[in-house]
């Protein structure tokens, strides 16, 4: 009887610990302080890497890359704002290392441009559609879509 | 009507010609925002002498070349005989600034190949490379009197660099 | 001797090319049939000895020849051979070979395919299509010849980069460049019209499919890019604005343009001049992003190695064909001739608007990509444009494009009730609306950028139902199933890319809104979790590859405490490479709804890794919108108009010229009454 309950026993244990085989030992995150980490993240997103020129700081593994982040998260931190970060990478790495083009002088064109190319297409646009409009309606009739309405 | 139709013609003229003139232009290349702006001011072990920490303020009043080497980099090794020359002709002052480099490394690495510098400051942690925007190994500063940075160059020295660049700006800055 | 067969047979497919140009130009321009003939079979010849020459250096490849140059710089005797065959275009000079060989393909097609198409213009496509040819072989012959040989030949090759070590390399390249390339054929299309001096229905008629072909591979290609970048780099990114991805993006937008203006072309006679400038444009896009991957003037993850020299030739070559066809296109474009009238509000307006705004959208991808070396050049610094910038600016400007998408197709040509289709869609726009405050919601963390993209996405598919729905309203529901077969081909194809899109917005919303990152520490036996998803280390290992070494770590994915995945990343040094720089191949499980997605990041201390977690709503949606568009692109291209002809040109052999169809009058007065009205 009691080998029986020890079955028993041994039978529930053996469920219990089944059931939680997904559940082992929680693996610590990577950073040591995942809000902070995301905030670093966030501003290295928009950040170039220098070395390996066509990823962002947050994503490349150089050395270099490794050690801005550093920098970064040292600074938020120590209380600095994103725009005291920015200025301390633009005052050692110029612009360059800037993946949104700050608005200034060399890049209003940049920024504006495509919007008034915009517009001017627009104000083409109807003046295209004017032009065409008053130049008389055609045939309708052999031109009739099979779409009701 | 007619006239509109040149236009794109004209954008894509443009367009080539921007095209020919970046043929000539390297996009890697990244120019410092330090030049003609003080130089970060550091306070750095020597590599000789760990103990002592040197200044950079002590450098003021003089002309002088900080060239930023370690002892891992493979093209600092290309440099090392322009180095040697140039401290040689004993123009001006040739400091070194070790960069994230494993200091009896460096020693050995000196040992071995000869020191050009006067000294070496130790930048284990490559905070003051930072500091002066050092992204890659070697690069060279030119810095005048008044603790101002006139010159850089990203990669290793050439003779010729030296000779048809680097010297003449020291000698327009009268050292 | 093999490779010097291949480079004499490049050699003789630029003499039949110079055959190829000449002679049917000149034929067109004298109006000489038998001049004109020769451009087919000179088409046939070229394209053969290409093939020939292609062959060769596949055959250098996979017979491990390392006594020529770029077999050992792109290869090894370790590399699985099915990648050995496709180095051959993992370099510069085999890739432009490929270009080549699809560019000769193209027009062997066209030559083939084109029994209907008047005699004369045929033979100045072909001939256009020539010069680009020989364009391309001069570069090669003279610049980038891929049979240079190396003395003394190299005992093993320099392996290619792991990184192209995928099927994608496989896929990928031959997708895009049938893209780009069959961009050539609209090109050559228009430019046979502006020699010609004349544009009609015809013309229309047969550019389109072509145009569309091209589009749809484009389209695959793209999105294959997309998605080999995905599971590739580790990272889950699916989309960089890398100045490579922008230069096939550019094409794409100004395609799809032409596609929508060759509708309005071809049914209306309108926009004739506006879509043979669209068709130069789309190639010479083409054509300048093959001059940026291969020139060094910008920086590129995809950039080939670059050589000045090279990078003159081709800036030559575009100028010269660029030039001169926007030259051709400035002298004679008057004499096209303008079209028919539309109202404000009409499918004619409202296409011209979807022009404009992926125009300017193309523009500002330009731009942006070129921005930076214009401010050098001007030596006015030197700046990054990246992310952030074409971010902020090209959904902006295609967002309107999205929302003429539900309300063009509804409109009807030359004037429409503005009225009426306020009434059609205002259900329509109430249910996305509704849907687009909703879904965020749901799905848990409602931001006003999700909600404006899930609004563009609903609106869509609820226009594509209002507009399926109104054709089947019309018959009594006995009747549907009638209706929907006597639908054509282009209608389906409309729908189902325009649904597609939808899709892509979906997916793209979603996973930018939602996915979930999670950089951990794992021991064999620890878990973590995600968006309710349990992620468990079970062992890691080492395992040798044919040609690398491999950490490799075996993860299983519990949900609700059941096993739903086992996920195996790994993370690879590749013995031959110059660079021992690991490589990590991430690992996936793919689902309807969302990706698993983890990789592995460097070993540390006492038998731990650092393990990256994604889990990805709906990424699958991006690929999958990509494809639907595909598919949509290719019913359209089924379209019963264009096999009815060719089988009614069947037996009609040139060299007697067929009438050429009524042109569209200039005066814009009654238009002839058309057989087949498409949709």
């Amino acid at each position: 009887m009691r080998r029986a309950w020890g079955i028993a026993a041994g039978l529930v244990l053996a469920c219990g610990l089944n059931l939680s085989l997904a559940a082992g030992r929680e693996a610590r995150p990577l950073a040591e302080d995942p809000a902070l980490e995301a905030r670093v993240m966030e501003i290295a997103e928009d950040l170039r890497c220098l070395v390996c020129q066509n990823e962002t700081l947050a994503a490349s593994h150089a050395g270099l890359a490794v050690d801005l982040r550093a920098q970064i998260r040292e600074r938020l931190a120590a209380g600095e704002d994103r725009a005291q970060i920015i200025d301390f990478m633009v005052a050692r790495y110029g612009d360059f290392i800037l993946y949104r083009p700050p608005f200034q002088p060399n890049t209003w064109v940049l920024w504006v441009g495509p919007f008034v190319l915009l517009a001017l297409a627009l104000a083409i646009m109807a003046r295209v559609i004017r032009q065409r409009r008053e130049q008389g309606t055609g045939d309708e009739a052999s031109f009739d879509e099979e779409a009701p309405s | 009507m007619k006239k509109q139709a040149w236009l794109p013609l004209l954008v894509f003229l443009v367009l080539v010609g921007f095209l020919a003139v970046g043929l000539r232009l390297d996009p890697r290349d990244l120019p410092s925002p330090l030049i003609d702006r003080p130089a970060p001011q550091f306070a750095l072990p020597s590599v000789d002498a760990m103990d002592q920490v040197r200044d950079s303020g002590d450098l003021r009043g003089q002309v002088w070349l900080l060239n930023v080497w370690a002892s891992w980099c493979v093209a600092c090794r290309q440099e090392h005989g322009a180095l040697m020359d140039f401290a040689a002709q004993e123009s001006v002052p040739l400091y070194g600034l070790n960069y994230k480099d494993r200091h009896g490394d460096a020693v050995r690495w000196l040992r071995e190949r000869g020191d050009p510098y006067v000294d070496s400051f130790f930048d284990g942690e490559g905070r003051v490379g930072i500091d002066f925007g050092v992204y890659g190994v070697p690069e060279t500063f030119l810095i005048d009197r008044e603790g101002r940075i006139r010159y850089k160059h990203a990669g290793p020295l050439t003779p010729e660099l030296l000779r048809d660049t680097i010297l003449p700006l020291i000698g327009a800055l009268g050292a | 001797m093999i490779p010097e067969i291949g480079h004499f047979a490049l050699t003789l497919a630029l003499l039949l090319a110079c055959v190829q140009v000449v002679l049917p130009l000149w034929g067109a321009a004298r109006d000489r049939t038998a001049w004109m003939a020769l451009g087919r079979p000179a088409a046939a010849g070229q394209a053969l000895f290409v093939l020939v020459a292609f062959a060769c250096l596949m055959w250098s490849f996979y017979a491990n020849d390392f006594s020529v140059r770029y077999v050992v710089q792109h290869s090894n005797t370790a590399l699985p051979w099915a990648y050995r065959l496709a180095a051959v275009w993992g370099g510069h000079e085999g890739s432009i070979l490929l270009w080549l060989l699809i560019l000769s393909g193209w027009t062997l097609a066209v030559a083939l395919f084109s029994r209907h198409l008047e005699f004369g213009m045929l033979a100045r496509i072909l001939g256009i299509m020539g010069l680009i040819s020989i364009g391309f072989l001069l570069f090669i012959l003279f610049t980038s010849n891929p049979f240079d040989r190396l003395f003394p030949a190299a005992l093993n090759g320099d392996d290619l980069n792991p990184q192209l070590q995928d099927p994608g390399l496989i896929l990928h390249p031959p997708l895009l460049y049938m893209g780009y390339v069959g961009m050539a054929v609209p090109f050559g299309f228009a430019m046979a019209a502006l020699l010609a001096g004349k544009l009609d229905a015809a013309w229309a008629r047969w550019t389109r499919p072509w145009a569309t072909v091209s589009w749809c591979f484009l389209t695959l290609g793209i999105a294959l890019g997309s998605a080999w970048a995905y599971y590739e780099l580790g990272w889950g990114g699916w989309w960089f604005w890398d100045p490579v991805e922008n230069a096939s993006l550019m094409p794409w937008l100004v395609g799809a343009a032409l596609l929508h203006s060759l509708a309005v072309t071809e049914k209306r006679g309108t926009f004739k001049m506006w879509t043979v400038l669209l068709a130069i444009i789309a190639f010479s896009l083409s054509l300048l992003g093959t001059f940026l991957v291969r020139s060094g003037v910008l920086t590129s993850v995809h950039a080939f190695a670059t050589d000045p020299k090279r990078g003159v030739f081709i800036l030559l070559f575009l100028g010269i064909v660029v030039g001169g066809s926007l030259l051709l296109f400035a002298l004679r474009a008057a004499q096209v001739g303008l079209g028919g009238r539309f109202a404000t509000v009409s499918r004619e307006s409202m296409l011209l608007g979807n022009n404009v705004l992926l125009m300017v959208a193309a523009s500002a991808v330009l731009l942006g990509t070129l921005y930076p070396l214009l401010i050098d050049a001007l030596g006015m610094g030197k700046l990054s444009v990246g992310p952030p910038y074409f971010n902020a600016v090209f959904v902006p400007l295609m967002a309107p494009a999205l929302f003429l998408m539900g309300i063009g197709p509804i409109a009807r040509w030359q004037r429409a009730d503005a009225g009426g289709l306020a009434r059609r869609l205002r259900w329509a726009l109430a249910v996305s609306l509704a849907a687009a405050l909703a879904t965020p919601w749901l799905a848990g963390g409602w931001s006003a950028w999700t909600s404006f993209g899930y609004f563009l996405a609903f609106w869509i598919f609820a226009s594509v139902a209002v507009n399926l729905g109104g054709r089947l309203a019309a018959r009594p529901w006995r009747e549907w199933w009638r209706v929907l077969r006597v639908q054509p081909g282009s209608y389906y194809g409309m729908l189902v890319a325009h649904v597609g899109m939808g899709v892509l917005v979906v997916g793209v919303t979603t996973v930018g809104s939602y996915e979930i990152e999670r950089d951990v520490i794992m021991r064999p036996s620890e878990t973590a979790s995600a968006a309710g998803y349990v992620f468990r280390l079970d062992t890691i290992s080492q395992r040798p590859g044919s040609n690398y070494i491999a950490d490799r770590a075996v993860i299983s994915v519990f949900r609700n405490e059941q096993r739903i995945a086992i996920l195996t990343p790994e993370r690879r040094i590749y013995t031959a490479a110059q660079s021992a720089n690991p490589m990590t191949e991430a690992s996936i499980d793919t689902g309807l709804t969302r990706d698993l997605y983890v990789a592995l990041g460097d070993a540390l201390e006492g038998g731990a890794w650092i393990v990256r977690i994604y889990v990805k709503p709906f990424v699958s949606w991006i690929w999958g919108g990509g494809i639907l568009m595909a598919l949509g692109g290719g019913l359209a291209v089924l379209d019963r108009r264009y096999r009815r002809r060719v089988a009614q040109a069947d037996g009609c052999v040139a060299p007697v010229a067929a009438p050429p169809p009524p042109s569209y009058p200039d005066t814009g007065a009654a238009v002839p009454k058309r057989v087949e009205t498409t949709a």
